[in-house]
């Protein structure tokens, strides 16, 4: 029989159609605005805890809609912002440096559609607000520290051999070794080929001198570690920044994308991703004079510093603890009420500062806030970025007794000051220093203008697509239309179920969609009219239609999305958002177009006998 | 065959006199002027504020240059209460600081605070990967498509419809040159949608085509085309009418960001149907196309049958 789909045919449109409706249909219900509190040192929530949250966000007199608890979360929902923002900043303040409060938009999807793991389409920066941010690593500074680790190591390996050397000094590119005499430097080569197997060692034109090179391979880890150091120190600290559903991804071989959503401000985002700040601690240089050390040589186990107020001071070259080996810090006031930072080291760190102040009570130390800033300088004409390592000596004080794990640095200028270094020192610090490179930043407001004026559009193409197709092709138009707002319905469902990011160019890319998924259903109408045209019965006009337009649909659509897979391999944001609800539209409205239509028009006039097609 | 039959292909010297102007106006423009990039491809800075009433530009201007940025770029944006600031890519202040050094500054001599709308930064190093990746997307789709259709079809098509892509994509960045619009990546991706666009209706045509050349054995080409061509005049029609229905809506309705981003795919399609009529079938036919390009046995028709 002409014109009928078997059983299964119609079942499996119907399917997919009631699938696509299903997982569309979240998207209707919006979000609502919430309070994100998650703790670091636990994986699971107790009712105590949640019990006593909620506890005091209803006695501050806000209502709470709904409290959900997953993932060692915690998810207060409220019904609008005020209360919102309001929770977040009292729970920001009674929970302390071991809760991270995030404000989040929680889909208000209901539970017998999240039984089927239905969940809205994700909104992109450009639609919900926030920041989207690429750094790049600066992988030139990475081994430059790298080789400045083996100097030190150097160091102290020909200390250890009883080797006597003149100098070890640090080069651009290599580590100059000078030692006395043939022997020695026969002797240094033997203890540095066995204990450094990751340096190649060059014997140049230079009597008694050995040059270090890292070899390639291990440049190579060092970038590796730089960068996956580098994502795991962001990830903490934009979980320190308290966002919901942060992004931190790796993009090619230097490049770091951190988007964050939903975030006011951004000013401190970027001060808290692109800083390097990190503490040392260092014994001051009592032997010798300061001002001698300036006019002359520094003696050759110090260096000179800076104090904040400009004063030049004598430094012991080896550190007690670096930043590394804190494992925590919390910033508050002192006993003079002067802003503060409580560091806590990890073992290393304990012991080693446990035997240096045991052994120098009554000897100062210095606390050096080491930062990398990046100047731009003009050379010639051309910008020349340049990393400068900014060393300032924040506090010196005496060692009144001996500790180790735990004790307090004074000397920072501000609250705020010693709360973001007390950040930093939790997250860890950046194994290199990073810049920002790209930043893309949407207000909250023109998101939710994005959002109306991308829905407004869409809404009125549609209706003005649809109304044309029924005053062209009448009963064949309106069934068009139908598929034209299943097709809608798919397309929907496919983004939300792969949790793709609409963005705004991905919402122009639907409204392209319903253009041209019309187009299939043009070319099969245009087919049937012709068809009837050359005298053909109604019934074997319509299937001659779908039979003949079928191959041309399939070759337009199949170039189209060569197009829509090309852009979306070179494309980066926007044009990918674009590129992805293109390819999606293109295939569901070549099964919307094609098998939804011929469904309803077998329904129509199938399997009986028609005088005259509504065309 | 009783309706009018327009003889397309006897005025193709016209069609060749107005693709030959709007190139040349279009390589013209491209070659003088130049376009108009974005920040997306020269690096630079660039902040969108908005305010409750009109904001005043001169004041906002001279609050920038008293800070320094005297070579800011201030204008309205859509309306008179929304405001875009762009700063070129040389300043000597890092990125971070840069937008909030701009908001603060135009904050202390206007009226009301502003409200940040969108920053957008884009480092210059980013800005020439961008537009490479950008030269490289619009190259290898043309250069896929050439190799599709070389193979669907046959080769005289494929150089056919490349030329009408390529007629389309410099026409199209001429109109943006020539107005000064901004070329951004929207602008981009709508210039690939188009590639898209214009080449299905130039494979529509193409098809049909094919398919009467196998029918209609004892007619010549130019008329085998011109037929083909009749044929799906009102496909051609109603497809573009009903897109550039939904893309007016989205140039009107679907505010500034993705203004562009619609005029050029409103252009991009209006000279896509013009190309795929008047610019990629004559060029076929000069090529030289025959009954016989057309007879190897191509299996299309067998594969298809079973489907709707």
């Amino acid at each position: 029989m002409q014109n009928r789909f078997p059983l299964w045919k119609n079942l499996l449109i119907l399917i997919v159609f009631l699938i696509g409706f299903i997982y569309a249909l979240p998207n209707l219900f919006g979000d609502d605005p919430s309070v994100q509190v998650s703790f670091s040192n636990v994986s699971t929530v107790e009712t105590a805890q949640v019990q006593q949250i909620e506890e005091l966000v209803k006695q501050a007199g806000m209502t709470i809609k709904e409290v959900e608890t997953g993932n060692g979360n915690i998810l207060i929902r409220f019904n609008d912002t005020n209360d919102q923002l309001k929770a977040a900043d009292l729970l920001r303040d009674r929970l302390g440096n071991d809760a991270t409060v995030a404000l989040n938009l929680a889909p208000a999807t209901p539970g017998w559609l999240r039984a089927f793991g239905a969940s809205p389409m994700y909104l992109g920066l450009d639609l919900r607000g926030g920041v989207h941010f690429m750094l790049e690593v600066d992988m030139d500074a990475a081994v430059k520290q790298a080789e400045e680790r083996y100097n030190d190591d150097v160091r102290s390996a020909l200390r250890d051999a009883k080797i006597r050397y003149q100098s070890v000094s640090q080069e651009t590119g290599y580590i100059r070794v000078k030692l006395r005499d043939e022997e020695d430097t026969n002797a240094a080569v033997a203890v540095l080929d066995k204990d450094f197997s990751t340096l190649n060692i060059e014997r140049p034109n230079v009597e008694n001198e050995l040059w270090l090179k890292i070899t390639e391979a291990e440049q190579k880890e060092v970038k590796k570690f730089a960068l996956a150091q580098n994502i795991t120190t962001l990830r903490n600290r934009v979980n320190e920044l308290g966002v919901a559903e942060p992004v931190i991804q790796q993009q090619g071989n230097n490049r770091i994308v951190v988007q964050l959503p939903g975030i006011q401000d951004t000013t401190r985002a970027k001060d808290i991703l692109g800083t390097t700040a990190t503490l040392e601690y260092r014994l001051v240089d009592v032997e010798h004079d300061v001002q001698k050390a300036l006019q002359g040589r520094p003696p050759v186990g110090s260096r000179i510093y800076y104090e904040k107020n400009g004063n030049p001071i004598l430094l012991d070259r080896r550190i007690i603890v670096t930043g590394d080996q804190i494992v925590d810090a919390s910033s508050g006031l002192d006993q003079n009420n002067s802003p503060s930072v409580f560091v806590t080291l990890n073992g290393i760190g304990a012991k080693k500062m446990g035997k240096v102040t045991s052994e120098n009570i009554g000897r100062p130390m210095a606390v050096v806030f080491v930062e990398y800033k990046v100047k731009t300088r003009e050379v010639n004409g051309e910008k020349v970025r340049t990393k400068e390592k900014v060393e300032k000596v924040i506090s010196v004080a005496t060692i009144r007794d001996a500790f180790s794990k735990r004790f307090q640095t004074t000397g920072l200028d501000s609250t705020t000051e010693a709360r973001n270094l007390a950040l930093l020192l939790r997250a860890g610090a950046l194994a290199a220093p990073v810049d920002i490179v790209e930043e893309r930043t949407v207000g909250p407001s023109l998101g939710q203008d994005n959002i109306d004026q991308g829905m407004r559009s869409v809404m009125v193409g549609f209706v003005l697509v649809l109304l044309f197709m029924a005053a062209y092709y009448r009963v064949f138009g309106l069934v068009a239309n139908l598929a034209l707002g299943f097709n809608l319905v798919v397309i929907v469902a496919i983004l939300s179920m792969l949790q793709a990011t609409l963005t705004m160019p991905g919402i122009a890319g639907i409204v392209l969609t319903i253009g041209m998924a019309v187009d299939a259903n043009v070319l099969i109408f245009e087919r049937i009219r012709e068809e009837i045209k050359n005298g053909n019965t109604p019934q074997s006009s319509i299937y001659a239609g779908y039979e003949k337009a079928f191959g041309t649909i399939f070759d337009a659509n199949i170039t189209t999305l060569l197009v829509a897979l090309v852009l979306f391999g070179f494309g980066t944001g926007p044009v990918k958002g674009f590129a992805v609800t293109l390819s999606i539209g293109i295939l569901s409205s070549m099964f919307t177009a094609i098998l939804g239509t011929r469904m309803v028009i077998n329904w129509i006039y199938g399997s009986r006998r028609v005088e005259k097609l509504s065309i | 065959m009783n309706i009018k039959t327009i003889d397309f292909l006897g005025k193709r010297q016209w069609a060749y006199i107005f693709s030959s102007l709007l190139l040349l106006v279009s390589i013209g423009s491209l070659a003088t002027q130049g376009l108009k990039m974005g920040i997306d491809f020269t690096g630079g800075t660039l902040v969108e504020v908005a305010y409750q009433n009109a904001a005043d530009l001169t004041v906002m201007r001279a609050a920038l240059a008293d800070e320094g940025f005297g070579d800011a770029m201030v204008q309205h944006f859509g309306s008179s209460r929304d405001v875009l600031i762009r700063l070129k890519p040389d300043e000597t202040v890092s990125s971070a600081e840069l937008s909030a050094q701009v908001v603060a500054a135009i904050n202390k001599k206007t009226a009301e605070p502003a409200e940040l709308r969108r920053v957008e930064f884009v480092g210059p190093q980013v800005g020439d990967e961008l537009a490479e990746d950008g030269g490289l997307a619009m190259l290898y789709s043309m250069f896929g498509v050439l190799i599709y259709i070389a193979w669907r079809f046959e080769y005289k098509f494929a150089l056919g419809s490349v030329a009408a892509l390529i007629h389309d994509v410099i026409i199209t960045l001429g109109f943006f040159s020539l107005f000064g619009l901004e070329f951004d990546l929207t602008v981009l991706a709508a210039l690939l949608a188009v590639i898209g666009y214009s080449l299905n209706d130039t494979i529509v045509v193409f098809d049909r085509i094919r398919d009467n050349f196998r029918l209609l054995r004892q007619v010549g080409s130019e008329e085998v085309m011109n037929t083909s061509l009749n044929e799906t005049l009102s496909r051609t029609l109603m497809t573009s009418f009903t897109t550039i229905l939904v893309l007016i809506a989205l140039a009107v309705l679907g505010g500034e960001i993705i203004h562009n981003f619609s005029v050029a795919l409103l252009v991009g399609i209006l000279i896509g149907t013009y190309s795929s009529i008047f610019v990629a079938s004559p060029i076929v036919l000069a090529l030289g196309i025959t009954q016989k390009d057309l007879m190897v046995p191509v299996k299309e028709g067998t594969d298809v049958d079973d489907l709707p």
